[in-house]
């Protein structure tokens, strides 16, 4: 990922760091997704509604198989297939395209609704960024899925505390952020977004309640995994360049990186 | 025309269990009995249409054929952004649906005049655009929108008459349907065609009427399906015509005017005459008053389209003048 943004000069690799601790364990541990049977009706659907933080996503769909890891090299690229925000045309693996904030969750909704009305068996999971709660379609979406009980919807959100220009507090404080969900009729568990054995043991015990959807409000720090990176706003747009590639790579232990 | 898509979607529903229709919490009294026959095939979403159309983007990636009801621009603009990435970019099987194109809610107000969704939808890659004319017109465009896969839109007309269809004529879909009209002779040279899209098509045939009463030979098509447009349609009858005209109860910028218009050009037909027949932005008025007073206002009413078209094509003097009926002003309070 670092490889990646720094080789394209793209924005948002602070976003990334702080959900990759999420994709890691729900690709790892939790979501019933397989390259090999992809299409399968049965698969658990995961949507990325915070599309900007999309190299997280192709690099794991590279490491799980769904497409080579060359491919990766050219992100961002003209000609290339991997937008900045997550597209699905030409990728595998990717269920959904997003980058406008706001969509994910109520196609994900749909996507669980459906599951319910074919009683079908599979999940529907949807990771957000906090800044993204801002958006009221997002609303719309929760107060849908309370109402109609979709204990196979699951939302992540990434609570990294920080948005676009300033933190969440200084810009529209989602505080208090789980009586919200609450309220709207979802079962809400928080946790540490960067311990895995934590969110595993959280993800393993979906749905958290009978007849409710599932949020996890996870507190992560924006650009998780470099120091100078973390819950600085301007990683939110630079790319790590020269002697800050080098410094963020030693911090990452990032051996083997692509050239 | 409202009544006709919910009769086509009914029946059509009893044999496909995968049509799902979802209402912006709009049509009372209208999808009751859709509701109460396929209760697991109807699903209100409430006054939330961003919400609707992503849920119908995830029915319909799940397999389902899902087709959105709402009224005026609710279903159009106040998603559009869904619509376009969510529905289109994905080519996913939904079908929006506008009940109240043009002036259908008048006296609504402003809020409730879908007046621009022809323009700005049409841009949409990937969607197609259905605007029928009549009742006729409307079941034959629903029952063939049942068969084809994709993102759609239809707008409907609160007005339109009951049928245009003239005897055993055959429906051609996403044809230009040239109307057949009393008294209407097949000449090969027309002096006027007018290509209208929906309900005001009735103002076009008064029209057409009125100019073949003053001995022009003049013939009305009905633009149905703006995408995919049929251009050979529309280049073989404009290359017999003197002039053409575009109606379109929207604003003429982007809509069924531009569409005719960029078709001609390409095509390379040059008319005599050519006019854009709409809602002129600059005469938007908070004019209150039903469909027909509002199409008064802008000049839309067959009775007054045939004089414009007769003064546009330097005829008025050649014959009988025709009472012209000048827009209604708002009175003041």
């Amino acid at each position: 990922m670092l490889n990646m943004t720094s080789r394209a000069g793209s924005s948002h690799i602070a976003s990334a760091f702080s959900m990759t601790d999420l994709i890691a364990v729900l690709y790892g541990n939790i979501l019933k997704i397989d390259c090999k049977t992809f299409e399968s009706p049965d698969r658990d659907r995961f949507i990325l509604s915070k599309g900007h933080a999309g190299v997280t996503l192709y690099a794991t769909l590279a490491e799980l198989g769904f497409f080579n890891l060359e491919v990766l090299n050219t992100y961002y690229q003209n000609g290339s297939v991997l937008s900045g925000h997550v597209s699905h045309k030409n990728v595998p693996g990717v269920e959904f395209s997003t980058g406008s904030l706001g969509h994910g969750l109520s196609v994900a909704t749909g996507l669980a609704y459906s599951a319910t009305l074919r009683r079908q068996s599979f999940r529907s999971f949807c990771l957000m960024s906090d800044g993204e709660c801002d958006e009221g379609s997002n609303w719309e979406a929760i107060l849908f899925a309370g109402h109609h009980k979709l204990q196979n919807l699951v939302t992540l959100v990434d609570y990294n505390k920080i948005q676009s220009l300033k933190s969440v507090d200084q810009t529209l404080r989602l505080e208090p952020f789980r009586a919200k969900w609450e309220s709207f009729g979802w079962s809400v568990r928080e946790i540490d977004g960067h311990d895995h054995s934590m969110i595993r043991s959280t993800l393993e015990s979906l749905p958290f309640e009978v007849n409710k959807p599932s949020c996890v409000i996870a507190h992560t720090v924006k650009g998780k995994g470099v120091s100078f990176m973390e819950n600085q706003v301007v990683w939110h747009y630079r790319s790590a360049r020269g002697s800050e590639y080098e410094d963020a790579r030693r911090e990452l232990m990032c051996e083997g990186a692509v050239n | 025309m409202r009544d006709a898509f919910v009769r086509e979607l009914f029946k059509a529903a009893k044999s496909n269990s995968n049509i799902h229709l979802i209402t912006g919490d709009l049509g009372f009294g209208v999808l009751t009995k859709f509701e109460a026959s396929y209760p697991e095939q109807y699903t209100n979403a409430g006054v939330a249409e961003q919400n609707m159309t992503g849920l119908a983007a995830g029915l319909a990636m799940n397999g389902f054929k899902v087709f959105t009801y709402s009224i005026g621009n609710f279903s159009t603009l106040r998603c559009l952004e869904q619509i376009r990435n969510d529905v289109c970019y994905h080519g996913l099987d939904v079908t929006i649906i506008s009940i109240g194109g043009g002036f259908s809610y008048g006296s609504l107000g402003y809020s409730h005049h879908a007046t621009e969704d022809l323009s700005i939808l049409r841009s949409l890659p990937g969607l197609s655009v259905y605007v029928p004319g009549c009742v006729w017109e409307t079941a034959e465009i629903t029952a063939h929108l049942l068969d084809k896969p994709g993102p759609k839109y239809l707008r409907l007309d609160k007005s339109g008459v009951q049928s245009t269809r003239v005897l055993d004529e055959r429906f051609g879909f996403e044809r230009l349907r040239l109307v057949p009209e009393a008294g209407a002779k097949s000449s090969s040279s027309l002096d006027v065609l007018i290509v209208a899209a929906g309900g005001i098509l009735e103002e076009a045939l008064t029209a057409s009427s009125i100019l073949r009463n003053k001995g022009l030979a003049c013939r009305v098509m009905s633009a149905h399906s703006l995408k995919p447009f049929d251009t050979d349609g529309l280049l073989s009858s404009a290359r017999r015509a003197s002039a053409i005209f575009s109606l379109e109860e929207n604003v003429i910028e982007g809509g069924l005017g531009s569409l005719v218009a960029e078709q001609l050009l390409e095509g390379g037909v040059w008319p005599k005459k050519f006019g854009r027949l709409g809602i002129r932005a600059t005469s938007l008025t908070s004019l209150v008053g039903d469909q027909k007073y509002l199409r008064e206002s802008h000049g839309l009413l067959g009775s007054q389209i045939a004089p414009k078209i007769l003064g546009d094509l330097d005829l008025v003097g050649k014959h009988e003048k025709l009472p012209y009926v000048s827009p209604s002003h708002q009175a003041g309070i």
